[in-house]
C-alpha cells in the first residue's frame, strides 16, 4: 500500500493547473459542487466546431459513441437480412411481406398493392434484370437467399459486435477506467472510426453493383468466392473483399491504440491486478485483433489476387496451383482468434454488471484475468475444429479436438467464479443486471452446445447443420449482445448524463430475452434432425424420401415468427436510446454507486475526462468491506488511515 | 432432444450416437446443476433491507476443484473419441466395394470400377445422384469435386466428408445395415443450387445388389 501513497506524490505535477480541492473528499456520493467546477474548467479550454465536436472528433468518448450509434445502425440491416431470409425459411416461394407481390398480381398481372406497382416498374424498366431474375415478385430466390446470410453474418461480426464492443466500449471505458484523459494517439482513433466508416460504404456499395453482393457465406470459402462463374456474384465479392480489408485495417490502428494506452497511461496506482476485468478483456481482445486481422488481410489480398489478376492462390488446376484448404486455414486461423474477440469482452462486461449489483469483490478476480488470458492463448490453436471434415488430415482433428476441449476449463471457470459472486451477495435486480445474468445464463447454453462440436465423432454428423447455427447465435446473440444492452444501459448515465428509461429496458429486456430464445433454441432440435444450415428451400424436391426437412416446417415457422418479434422489439431499445438521450432522467455522477475510475469523472464527462488526474488506491471491486460504513469504496478514495512508513 | 436423430443403419456409427448421449446427459445435468444454483441463488441472496453482502474475494480450493474436475470431464470425453474418429476417418482396409464419388454443382456422380475393378477404364459406370449399395458389406468412397468444395453427407450413416477440388480423399467409409432409400444431401455451401442438391443412397440386399449389377453389366 504505501507505494501506492508514493506514488501519487510523484505524480502531481500531472495534474492540470485548474484543478481545485474538490477531489480530497471522503464524500463520494454527491459531488455537485464539484461538478459545476468541472463545467467551468471544461468550457475554459475547449471551445470546439461543431464538425471537430461531432463529427472529425479526436475525444475518445465522442469516437466511442460514433461507434455505438454506428453498430446500433448495421445491426438494424443485419438483422433486416435476417428477416429477409427467415420468412423464406418459413415461407419457401412466397412473396414478401409488404414489398411483395400480392397474389392478384402475380395470378393476372392486375396491380392491386404499392409493391405490385413496383415490381410493374421493374418489370418494364431496362436496368433491373438482375432483380427481376432473382427476386421476382419478392420471392427470395436461392441466389438471393444466399447473398442475404452471408451478408446477415458479415455485417453482425465486422460492423456490429466488434465495433461496438471493441469501438464502442474499448473508446468509452479504457482512458476513463484506467484513470486518463484520452487514447494515446487521438488521431490514429478518429483514423479507426472513419476508416470503419468507409468500410461501411463500400459495403453497403455492393448492394447495388450488377451480380449482386457476396454469396459465398460469411466465411467466403474458396474456390467457391474465387471464379465468378460458381456463383455469378462479380463486383459483390470484390467489395466485400476491400470492405473487409478495410475494417481490418480499422481495427489494426484501434488495437495499437488500446494497447499502448493500457500500458503506458494508467492512473498512479492503477497496477495490473488493480485493472477491471472490463479492461484486461478489452487488452486482450486487442492483443487478438493486432494478431489476428493481418491473417485475414493477406488472405483477402490474396483472394482479391486470385480473382482480379489471374493469381491461383485458392485454386487447383490440372497444372498444379494453389489449395482451396490454404484459405480455409487462413480463415479459421483469423476466425477462430475473432470468435474470442466477440465474446471475452462480453465476458468484461458481464463480470464489471455481476460484481457491482452483487455488491460483492468479483470471485477470483485472478483467476478471471487467467481464464481469459488462457483463453486468448488457446484460441490460436484450435482454427482446425472448424475444419474437420474438410479433408484435413484426420490426425490433425484429434489434436484440435483436445485443445477445442481445453477450452471448456476457462470457460467453466469464469462461470464459476460469477456464481461465487453472486453467492451471499445483495443482489440488485436492476436491468444491467438482469442482461449480465441473461449473459451468464446464455453463454453457458452457447458453451455446453460447444461440446457437442469439439467432440470429432459427434461433430461429423452435426457439423453444417443448424445445431451449429444455434450454438453460433447463443454465443454471440446471447452472450455478446446481451453484454451489449446490459452494458449500454449501466454506461448510458455517464455517457449522455441521463439514465435510459427502466420500464422500457425491463420489457425490452423480457421480450428479447424470450423472443431470442423462442428463435434459437428449436435450431438444436432442427440441427440433430439433420437440417443444413444455408440451404434456402428446406422443403426443396422430395421424390420419395420424406426429408428430415420436410418435418421440420413447422419449426421454422415458429422460428420465423420468433424472429420477427425479436427484430421488431428492438425498436424499443432504440426508442428509448434517443429519447432518453433528451428527455431521460438526469443521472447523478456515481448513479450505481460502483467503484471504478470512470464514475470518478465528473457527468457529462468534459473534454480531459477529470478535473485532476486520479490516484487510485485499491482493486475495483471493493464491495461491502466489513467495517466500512458504505458499502463501497471507488477506487480513487484515498486510506482512511494511511499506512505508516516502513510497515 | 436425441429422439430427432435419424435412424442409424451404420455399422461404424453406433458409437457415434453413444457419444452423442453421453454428452448430451453430461450437458444436461451440468446445465441444470449450474442454472438451478444461479437461480436459487438469484432467489436466496437478493436484496433486502438490512442484509450487506458477504465480503469474500474467492478460494483458491473452490478454483482448483472445479479446474481439475473440468479438466477430468473434458479429457475422459476425448479419450472416449479418438478411437471412434479414427475408425470412423481413415482409409478402409480391405473394402468389398469402391466407389468414386464426384461433386460437381449441382449433382453427385457415383462412378463403378466396373468388372474389372479398376477406376479409369471403359467399363467404368457413371452415376446421377444414385449410390447403390449392398447391406452389410464394407464400401469405399474416394471422393472428389469438380468446381468447388461439397459436402457428402448421408445422414443416416452419420457420415460427412467435404469434397474438394483437387484432392481424392480415401477417409469415407461405411458399412450400411439396413435396406432402403436414404438422402446424400450437400452440406457445405456449393452455390446457388445448394439446397437442391440432394444424391440417394440405395442400399440392397446382397441378391438385389448382385441382380442390379448384372443389369448394368450384361455379358
Amino acid at each position: 500500500m504505501q507505494d501506492n501513497e508514493n506514488m501519487s506524490h510523484e505524480h502531481e505535477h500531472d495534474d492540470d493547473e485548474h484543478h481545485d480541492h474538490a477531489h480530497d473528499d471522503n464524500d463520494t456520493i454527491e459531488h455537485t459542487h464539484e461538478h459545476d467546477d468541472d463545467e467551468h474548467h471544461a468550457h475554459a479550454h475547449h471551445e470546439e466546431s461543431f464538425i471537430r465536436k461531432y463529427i472529425f472528433s479526436l475525444d475518445h468518448k465522442m469516437i466511442g459513441k460514433q461507434f455505438l450509434i454506428y453498430g446500433l445502425i448495421m445491426l438494424f440491416v443485419g438483422g433486416g437480412l435476417a428477416l429477409l431470409f427467415r420468412w423464406q425459411l418459413a415461407y419457401p416461394e412466397r412473396p414478401l411481406p409488404i414489398i411483395g407481390a400480392s397474389e392478384k398480381y402475380m395470378e393476372d398481372g392486375e396491380v392491386v398493392t404499392g409493391a405490385d406497382k413496383m415490381w410493374e416498374r421493374i418489370y418494364d424498366s431496362d436496368k433491373e434484370e438482375w432483380l427481376e431474375a432473382h427476386m421476382p415478385n419478392g420471392v427470395v430466390e436461392p441466389a438471393i437467399y444466399n447473398m442475404l446470410f452471408t451478408m446477415h453474418a458479415t455485417i453482425m461480426v465486422f460492423f456490429v459486435v466488434v465495433p461496438i464492443l471493441v469501438g464502442a466500449f474499448g473508446n468509452f471505458l479504457i482512458p476513463l477506467m484506467i484513470g486518463t484523459r484520452d487514447m494515446a494517439f487521438p488521431i490514429l482513433n478518429m483514423l479507426s472510426f472513419w476508416l470503419a466508416v468507409l468500410a461501411a460504404v463500400i459495403m453497403a456499395a455492393g448492394f447495388i453493383v450488377p451480380g449482386g453482393h457476396a454469396s459465398a457465406g460469411w466465411t467466403g470459402y474458396a474456390p467457391l468466392s474465387v471464379d465468378p462463374q460458381w456463383t455469378g456474384v462479380g463486383w459483390g465479392l470484390n467489395l466485400w473483399a476491400i470492405s473487409l480489408l478495410i475494417q481490418g485495417f480499422s481495427s489494426l490502428v484501434g488495437s495499437i491504440n488500446y494497447i499502448t494506452t493500457v500500458i503506458n497511461m494508467r492512473a498512479p496506482g492503477m497496477t495490473w491486478l488493480r485493472l477491471p476485468l472490463v479492461i484486461w478483456s478489452l487488452f486482450i481482445v486487442a492483443i487478438l485483433l493486432l494478431l489476428a486481422f493481418p491473417v485475414l488481410s493477406s488472405a483477402l489480398a490474396l483472394l482479391i489476387f486470385d480473382r482480379l489478376a489471374g493469381t491461383t492462390f485458392f485454386t487447383s488446376t490440372a497444372e498444379g496451383g494453389g489449395d482451396p484448404l490454404l484459405w480455409q486455414h487462413l480463415f479459421w486461423f483469423f476466425g477462430h482468434p475473432e470468435v474470442y474477440i466477440l465474446i471475452l469482452p462480453g465476458m468484461g462486461i458481464a463480470s464489471e454488471l455481476v460484481a457491482v449489483f452483487s455488491r460483492k469483490p468479483i470471485f477470483g478476480y485472478r483467476s478471471m484475468v487467467y481464464a481469459m488470458i488462457a483463453i486468448a492463448f488457446l484460441g490460436w490453436v484450435v482454427w482446425g475444429h472448424h475444419m474437420f471434415q474438410s479433408g484435413m488430415r484426420p490426425g490433425m482433428g484429434a489434436f484440435f479436438m483436445t485443445t477445442t476441449m481445453l477450452i471448456a476449463v476457462p470457460s467453466a471457470i469464469k462461470t464459476f467464479n460469477w456464481l461465487g459472486t453472486m453467492f451471499r451477495g445483495s443482489i440488485r435486480f436492476t436491468t444491467p443486471m438482469l442482461h449480465a445474468i441473461a449473459f451468464v445464463s446464455m453463454f453457458v447454453i452457447g458453451g455446453l452446445s460447444g461440446i457437442y462440436m469439439a467432440n470429432t465423432p459427434v461433430d461429423i454428423y452435426i457439423h453444417d447443420t443448424y445445431y451449429i447455427v444455434a450454438h453460433i447465435h447463443y454465443v454471440v446473440f446471447g452472450g455478446s449482445l446481451f453484454a451489449i444492452f446490459g452494458g449500454i444501459i449501466f454506461w448510458f448515465p455517464k455517457m449522455y448524463g441521463r439514465y435510459m428509461n427502466d420500464m422500457l429496458s425491463k420489457i425490452h429486456f423480457w421480450l428479447t430475452f424470450i423472443a431470442f430464445n423462442c428463435t434459437f433454441f428449436p435450431m438444436h432440435i432442427l440441427g440433430v434432425g439433420g437440417h443444413r444450415r444455408r440451404i434456402s428451400n428446406p422443403m426443396a424436391e422430395a421424390i420419395d424420401v420424406v426429408t428430415q426437412e420436410q418435418l421440420f416446417a413447422d419449426m421454422n415457422i415458429f422460428i420465423t415468427m420468433s424472429a420477427f418479434t425479436l427484430g421488431f422489439v428492438q425498436l424499443i431499445l432504440v426508442f428509448n436510446f434517443v429519447w432518453s438521450i433528451y428527455r431521460g432522467k438526469v443521472a447523478e455522477k456515481n448513479p450505481w454507486n460502483v467503484n471504478t475510475l470512470e464514475w470518478e469523472a465528473p457527468t457529462p464527462v468534459p473534454h480531459g475526462n477529470f478535473a485532476q488526474i486520479p490516484t487510485v488506491y485499491r482493486g475495483p471491486y471493493e464491495y461491502s468491506v466489513p467495517g466500512e460504513e458504505s458499502d463501497f469504496i471507488p477506487q480513487a478514495q484515498p486510506e482512511h488511515a494511511p499506512a505508516s512508513a516502513g510497515d | 432432444m436425441l429422439g430427432w436423430l435419424p435412424e442409424n443403419i451404420s455399422e461404424y456409427a453406433q458409437g457415434v450416437d453413444t457419444l452423442f448421449a453421453l454428452i448430451y446427459w453430461i450437458t444436461v445435468v451440468v446445465f441444470v446443476l449450474v442454472i438451478g444454483t444461479l437461480i436459487m441463488f438469484l432467489i436466496k441472496y437478493r436484496h433486502r433491507e438490512g442484509h450487506r453482502a458477504e465480503y469474500i474475494e474467492g478460494s483458491t480450493k473452490l478454483e482448483i476443484i472445479w479446474t481439475a474436475v473440468t479438466t477430468v470431464i473434458v479429457f475422459g470425453l476425448a479419450m472416449l473419441s479418438f478411437p471412434q474418429w479414427n475408425n470412423l476417418k481413415s482409409p478402409a482396409e480391405n473394402p468389398d466395394y469402391v466407389v468414386q464419388v464426384r461433386g460437381e454443382q449441382f449433382n453427385w456422380y457415383m462412378i463403378y470400377p466396373g468388372p474389372d475393378n479398376e477406376l479409369g477404364t471403359e467399363d467404368d459406370l457413371e452415376l446421377e445422384n444414385e449410390l447403390y449399395v449392398p447391406e452389410d458389406k464394407l464400401v469405399q468412397i474416394l471422393l472428389t469435386s469438380k468446381d468447388v468444395i461439397h459436402s457428402f453427407f448421408i445422414p443416416n450413416l452419420r457420415q460427412k466428408q467435404d469434397a474438394v477440388p483437387g484432392r481424392t480423399i480415401d477417409t469415407l467409409k461405411f458399412q450400411a445395415t439396413e435396406p432402403g432409400r436414404y438422402e446424400i444431401p450437400c452440406a457445405e455451401l456449393c452455390g446457388f443450387g445448394h439446397a437442391e442438391m440432394r444424391g440417394y443412397l440405395i442400399v440392397k440386399t446382397q441378391e438385389e445388389y448382385d441382380a442390379w449389377v448384372k443389369e448394368q453389366w450384361p455379358e
